[in-house]
């Protein structure tokens, strides 16, 4: 879960992390409220899931309440990159005098916890990473051990930080790891962290990516979550225990195993069409797994002809085949679909299909040749 | 001789009272794997259709000489059952649990590697390591595979099931095919793999089926290119996956320009590996080589 930035600064706060003092507000007259309770001149910055948020006018200074209310105002309802901006944070505003980069990672390489910092902050640290790699501090941390301060002087001295800001960006980084490590997250990035003009260090900006396996020993992160909107198909699909994620095509696609579904998504395209979505219905999905699945893909008016590619390992074919025929028998199927069952049990799915013959129901024996036909299906009538 | 996994196998399953784990163990022992114990803390004194449980691994090690172990506990039990595996004895874990926290895996993974004991951990989050007509240990079904002297190292389960299913169609057996996986923290990489498929005298050649997501397909390209002797075909799942998406398992996600297929394919091909466009020119390629 990505957490958006006042989520990821209220983290860091509690684990003592310096952070700009700040107010959400969801419509202007909060804004205005919080700006006065912050002393005046602040910045609004829209919080969406997104980067590029600046270029796109979603955060702007205010030297008063009244500014802060109308930026609150010009930068709420906005659309950023598809995200319609729903709160803006407010800050107080100071004079920064130098900008930073910190991070911490996943490493999958190196299967541990990779440190990164750098004197070039507030830009892309993938255009830094390309153009001046040199100017990157790495530093890994074991995972048994954890941090210890000659990791933080490492980062510090290596990335070249102002002598004025080195003592406080050396106190930042033990707690931001432990911040990473006790919220079990998988990014902890402060792009920038800055130098003030008072001298103080303060993460101006905090993007968080938590890891959703370790939800159950963090209660608090249902409350994050209830933040997130979710469309409605999405949110459908995770009820019934399907893994789901809306795509631009017309082909509906139905598979087991997330390599099997993208790898359907790849010859999908290859055959011409566009997959609809992204559809993966787990290890040993029943008949009623099918059957709901189904139904949310073919309720997107937008699909014009469903693929299902199953190969059975703990996945049994004919259970498969069952229940994709309760969906034909229960729902007011109009779209073809078409069906490819291989592994377990797949003869017995097979001869299932077969002996309920619907016109809309369509068996393939290849992942191949059911792409095709699938994609020639959407295709029918509209070429 | 095959690897990891084959006739001196001598398997603990770790959850084997559990629904899938008495399912799967049960599967892999007809497959012909010697299963010789189960792991429940708490039913020790127990059996599961003949097969002994144990309250823990260091007993089960010590009472059966088991010496791999398959991990099918919940993943908040998971790394602690590997370890526990590890502490025991044993050689080579295989662990299938799906959801496994990745700092945990940071920690297990650094205790088994870090020992230096040559331990070989296999997972999170994979269906398991099959040897044909020698050992079955995880879900990989056992009538898709046949004898043969292909390896095949895989970061997806079913995507494993469809390329071995298309090179048994066309005649191409396996020496061992190997699920290391879709988790962030796995085990075991790619290279770690391919260096005792390029070890191991029943194998010659391998196919690497790769997913978007992280490096582990451009750092075996590399390695391979220094290393290698023996021919690859590779395979990268997620060339349509739109950035930012996690695509189901927890590694396959594009962020920024990395982690791409293209990417991925580009640094296989330039290490003159061949690079099937779906799992179907994978096997026919592979058959071509061999033929």
């Amino acid at each position: 879960m990505d957490l958006f930035e006042y989520q990821g600064k209220e983290l860091l706060r509690k684990f003592e992390v310096p952070v700009p003092e700040g107010r959400v507000a969801t419509n202007p007259d909060e804004a205005r409220a919080a700006a006065e309770g912050l002393g005046g001149k602040v910045v609004v910055k829209a919080q969406v899931q997104v980067g590029g948020r600046g270029k796109a006018g979603g955060i702007k200074l205010a030297s008063n309440p009244d500014e802060a209310s109308s930026a609150a105002e010009q930068i709420l309802g906005m659309d950023i990159k598809g995200h319609v901006v729903k709160r803006v944070l407010i800050e107080r505003a100071g004079i920064i005098e130098s900008e930073y980069y910190l991070s911490f990672l996943l490493d999958r390489s190196e299967r541990d916890v990779l440190g990164m910092m750098s004197a070039k902050g507030g830009i892309d640290i993938e255009e830094v990473a390309e153009t001046d790699p040199d100017a990157i501090a790495r530093v890994h941390i074991p995972p048994l051990l954890g941090i210890s301060d000659f990791h933080a002087r490492e980062l510090v001295f290596g990335a070249g930080i102002d002598a004025a800001a080195r003592k406080e960006a050396i106190a930042i980084i033990p707690p931001l790891y432990r911040a990473f490590v006790e919220s079990d997250a998988s990014l902890i990035e402060v792009n920038p962290l800055v130098l003030m003009d008072t001298g103080r260090v303060v993460a101006l900006d905090a993007k968080v990516t938590l890891d959703d396996s370790a939800d159950y020993r963090h209660p608090y992160f249902s409350e994050l979550k209830s933040a997130h909107e979710v469309p409605e198909q999405e949110r459908l699909a995770k009820e019934k225990g399907l893994n789901f994620i809306k795509l631009q095509g017309d082909v509906g696609i139905i598979g087991n195993g997330a390599g099997l579904v993208m790898s359907t998504l790849d010859v999908v395209k290859a055959a011409g069409g566009d997959s609809a979505n992204f559809l993966d219905v787990g290890g040993g999905a029943g008949a009623e797994l099918l059957s709901n699945a189904l139904e949310i893909i073919t309720s997107d008016k937008a699909v014009k002809a469903v693929l299902v590619n199953i190969f059975g390992g703990i996945t049994r074919c004919d259970l498969v085949a069952e229940g994709i025929i309760d969906a034909f028998g229960r729902l007011d199927m109009k779209v073809p679909v078409v069906v490819r069952l291989d592994g377990t049990n797949a003869e017995q799915g097979r001869k299932m299909l077969a002996d309920a013959p619907d016109e809309l129901l369509i068996a393939e024996k290849t992942m191949l040749g059911a792409a095709e036909k699938a994609v020639a299906l959407a295709h029918r009538g509209t070429d | 001789m095959a690897i990891l996994i084959g006739r001196d196998t001598r398997l603990v399953v770790q959850g084997l009272t559990g629904r899938e784990g008495s399912f799967h163990a049960k599967r892999n022992q007809e497959y012909g794997t010697d299963l010789v114990a189960g792991v429940t803390p708490g039913k020790g004194g127990s059996d599961v259709s003949g097969t002994p449980v144990f309250d823990t691994v260091e007993r089960a090690v010590s009472e059966t000489g088991a010496n791999a172990a398959l991990v099918f506990v919940p993943p908040r039990f998971a790394a602690d059952a590997i370890l526990e595996a590890h502490d025991a004895g044993i050689e080579v874990i295989i662990a299938v649990t799906e959801g496994v926290p990745a700092l945990d895996m940071a920690r297990a993974v650094a205790h088994v590697r870090g020992s230096g004991n040559g331990v070989y951990l296999i997972g999170p989050n994979c269906p398991g390591v099959i040897s044909p007509g020698l050992a079955n240990v995880g879900i990989i079904p056992g009538e898709i595979c046949s004898e043969g002297p292909v390896g095949l190292v895989s970061r997806s389960g079913t995507l494993t099931y469809q390329i071995v299913h298309e090179l048994t169609q066309k005649g191409v057996g396996q020496s061992t095919c190997v699920g290391i996986g879709g988790d962030p923290i796995p085990g075991s990489n790619f290279i770690d793999i391919l260096t005792l498929f390029e070890d191991d005298q029943d194998t010659e050649l391998v196919v690497v089926v790769g997913e978007i997501g992280g490096d582990a397909e451009e750092r075996a390209a590399e390695w391979s290119k220094a290393n290698m002797t023996k021919p690859i075909v590779a395979y990268v799942a997620g060339l349509t996956a739109p950035e930012g998406k996690r695509m189901g398992h927890a590694g396959a996600i594009v962020s920024g320009s990395k982690g791409t297929a293209k990417a991925k394919i580009e640094a296989l091909e330039g290490a003159g590996i061949r690079v099937g466009r779906n799992p179907t020119e994978v096997a026919e390629i592979v058959a071509e080589i061999k033929g």
